[in-house]
């Protein structure tokens, strides 16, 4: 019995030290929500949430202990920017640094979409068939037979 | 020319200047958020007298090197002895951050490669390390004489950064601050 007890207390410590630290419901969801959108800086394309580098786990311990102590998201995040610059955050906040990457992709569609408008019209214009022109025609008709 | 030919060749060679330049970028580098800022605050014991504290107060008034290193970190046995010279060269103090380390496997590591240090702020739970967004040991700071980061190393010191890089920059500061 007592060997269950022990095994059984292995067990649920292991467990406990893995989650974070006491948090209600809604803290919990907030803390999986946060971890899946913070980077590892060790293994550097992947979330602290996959990550087993020693590194990513004391992150999820801070993260975890200070939404325990009543931290907000943007606190939080304000506190990993401000050692691992916004790089940390899988989803950066737009900024002077930032613009870039939020708007890069959404001008370069603009363009793309404009440049094609431009094309297809002129293309467009071009394949017009040309209006016929009797008078030349006509010219052009008598000249072979004239020949 | 017709613009329709020469945009999309225009496009195609800005691509591929874009793409050529990063290719010579490393992208593990990391910018540091910290440089031009503070040097984050500290209050820890002294590795080599647990009774001591040391804090970033220790750096106050002249150009000092953070190292941030570890007995388990096979990279900072390859760059101790350019911090060995650094420190020997004495032209600037050069403190030691011992993260997420044992203390005793710590001063052994002393013993044998030689303690460079003036003193080493000892960071087991690796939160001075966390502070000072250090991703990866080693990590070298220099602190200019009001305080301010104004270089981080990623990764160990080589000869030429040594050379070309902390030295001139000590120099600079030092003459910043005179």
């Amino acid at each position: 019995m007592k060997v269950v007890v022990s095994v059984l207390f292995l067990i649920f410590s292991s467990i406990a030290a893995a989650a974070p630290p006491a948090l209600d419901e809604a803290q919990t969801h907030r803390y999986h929500q946060l971890i899946d959108q913070v980077r590892c800086l060790v293994c550097q394309n992947r979330t602290i949430a996959e990550s087993d580098a020693p590194l990513a786990a004391d992150l999820r311990d801070i993260i975890g202990r200070q939404i325990a102590a009543g931290r907000s998201n943007e606190e939080i995040k304000n506190y990993l920017v401000q050692r691992y610059g916004e790089w940390v955050l899988y989803k950066p906040r737009f900024s002077a640094a930032t613009w870039i990457l939020w708007l890069g992709p959404a001008a370069l569609l603009l363009a793309a979409l404009v440049s094609a408008i431009l094309l297809w019209r002129r293309t467009g214009r071009r394949a017009e068939p040309p209006a016929p022109d009797e008078d030349s025609l006509a010219r052009i008709l008598d000249d072979e037979r004239r020949s | 020319m017709r613009l329709s030919f020469v945009l999309p060749a225009l496009v195609v060679v800005v691509l591929i200047g874009l793409l050529g330049y990063g290719l010579t970028r490393n992208p593990s580098e990391l910018p540091s958020a910290l440089l031009d800022q503070p040097a984050p605050a500290f209050s820890v014991a002294r590795l080599e007298a647990p009774d001591q504290l040391i804090t970033q107060e220790a750096f106050a008034g002249r150009v000092a090197v953070f190292n941030v290193w570890a007995s388990w970190c096979v990279a900072c046995r390859a760059e101790h002895a350019l911090i060995e010279e650094l420190a020997e060269r004495g032209e600037v103090a050069v403190y030691g951050l011992n993260y997420k380390d044992d203390r005793a496997t710590a001063m052994q590591w002393l013993d044998r490669y030689g303690d460079p240090f003036v003193a080493s702020a000892f960071d087991p739970q690796g939160q001075v390390g966390i502070d000072y967004g250090v991703a990866a040991v080693p990590e070298t700071f220099i602190i200019d004489a009001e305080g301010i980061i104004r270089f981080k190393q990623v990764g160990p010191v080589d000869r030429e950064t040594l050379e070309q890089t902390l030295l001139p920059l000590v120099a600079r500061l030092k003459e910043e601050a005179a």
